[in-house]
């Protein structure tokens, strides 16, 4: 498989920050509230995450390693501040509904995991392939949740009225463990079965004595 | 309004009604991480509540006496997170100075404690000028200041304790039990979340 392929799909599936690793839990409960704000949330994570593993990548050569965590969360802090004056001129929409959850993105570990384990150690273009897909998953996986959210608590889907019912519960914060660990389990179960289907077809494959399949096989 | 129940409203609502877990969601990623034996997530909560109040105490004096008067605020977040950091890393030698067993039993949390959100949360929480905003009761305004910042540092960093070692306390029972696959850890600890989030939704009722 491609490495290009390959980083992406680990960071939008197989390395789901929200669903396998569960990181970042704090901004995807509280802003799941409703769709439109946690795709904002969303991207705004994505954005962040982009610049500080660029950055970060950058710099890998010249941080010295006894003092990378500061000289990281500086970096992301000083994003984080950019994105706060862009959304308070440009979306103020948005920069009113994410309130505290805006300066948090700064301690949001995912984007710290993700300069500690992938840019430190990687070339600028897969550090930012790594940070898009990174930040796509997160971003996926908390509109599920607030569409899911949305449409159970108040009836509607980003904002537009679609059926006449309302179960307060689901917009409440018991409503956002509900659902965040519902999704969790049914992930690790689809995950589970693909992987399962995997390495049955793989099996499958190794027990036919063709040299060429096998080599493909190992290729994959 | 009379100062005993200005300290109550911040206590109720810091504790309960506006519970740092379970109602704000700050600082999940401890709750659901170190919160699988009581003892340990005392001992968490304990480091938490600590680090809240030193941090408050260097950040709301920095930000209103030094940060305004200089038009610096939007360097406020990058000014409290090395804060914090720097914070964190001199209780970490202090502690291993005076009190090796203390150390032990706490040190391993003291790193992560930089980037929980609870922290960065707590200080920037407490810059609103109206303490009703925070503290969710609406009423008459009660204006912000050190010591009322200090008293919903050390509340939160006490609601945030609470729900630790009630998770621990659940967790410790419900790890033993038979549980389908899919739902072992996260999302079973998520579902144990939600029923404690009901049952601290009966405090939002209060009215003081």
């Amino acid at each position: 498989m491609n490495k290009y392929a390959k980083i992406s799909l680990d960071g939008l599936i197989f390395n789901n920050p929200t669903f396998k690793l569960v990181l970042g839990t704090c901004a995807t409960l509280s802003m799941s509230t409703a769709a439109l704000n946690s795709f904002g949330m969303g991207l705004s994570v994505t954005v962040v995450l982009l610049l500080s593993n660029v950055i970060i990548s950058l710099l890998r050569k010249v941080i010295p390693n006894t003092v990378r965590i500061p000289a990281f969360i500086v970096v992301i802090a000083t994003m984080v501040t950019i994105l706060r004056m862009v959304l308070e001129k440009y979306i103020p929409s948005l920069y009113d509904s994410m309130g505290v959850f805006l300066p948090l993105i700064v301690v949001n570990c995912i984007i710290l995991g993700r300069a500690e384990a992938f840019a430190s150690k990687h070339p600028v273009l897969d550090s930012a392939i790594d940070g898009v897909a990174t930040g796509l998953g997160f971003t996926c996986a908390i509109t599920i949740i607030g569409i899911i959210r949305e449409f159970l608590g108040s009836g509607s889907f980003f904002g537009i009225k679609v059926m006449d019912f309302k179960m307060s519960f689901f917009t409440n914060s018991a409503g956002a463990f509900f659902v965040y660990g519902i999704c969790i389990a049914l992930f690790v179960l689809i995950i589970d079965q693909v992987e399962k289907s995997r390495r049955a077809k793989k099996a499958r494959l190794l027990r036919v004595p063709v040299v060429e399949q096998m080599s493909e096989d190992k290729e994959a | 309004m009379n100062i005993f129940t200005v300290i109550l409203m911040i206590f109720v609502a810091a504790v309960f009604s506006q519970n740092f877990i379970l109602v704000k969601f700050l600082g999940i990623c401890p709750f659901l991480g170190v919160s699988k034996k009581t003892g340990n997530a005392l001992s968490m909560g304990v480091a938490v509540t600590l680090v809240m109040i030193l941090a408050t105490l260097v950040t709301y004096p920095l930000y209103t006496y030094v940060m305004v008067p200089l038009e610096i605020e939007y360097l406020e977040i990058i000014f409290f997170i090395f804060i914090i950091a720097a914070l964190v890393q001199i209780l970490e030698k202090v502690i291993e100075k005076l009190s090796p067993a203390l150390y032990k039993t706490m040190g391993i949390y003291l790193p992560l404690i930089t980037t929980n959100c609870a922290i960065l949360g707590v200080a920037e929480l407490v810059l609103t000028p109206d303490l009703a905003a925070i503290v969710g009761t609406a009423g008459a305004e009660v204006g912000m200041n050190l010591g009322f910042a200090l008293l919903y540092a050390l509340f939160a960093g006490i609601g945030f304790t609470v729900a630790m070692v009630l998770m621990g306390g659940v967790r410790e029972k419900v790890d033993t039990l038979p549980i389908a696959k899919c739902m072992k850890g996260f999302p079973i600890t998520m579902i144990i979340a939600c029923f404690m989030a009901m049952a601290f939704y009966v405090f939002t009722l209060i009215v003081i």
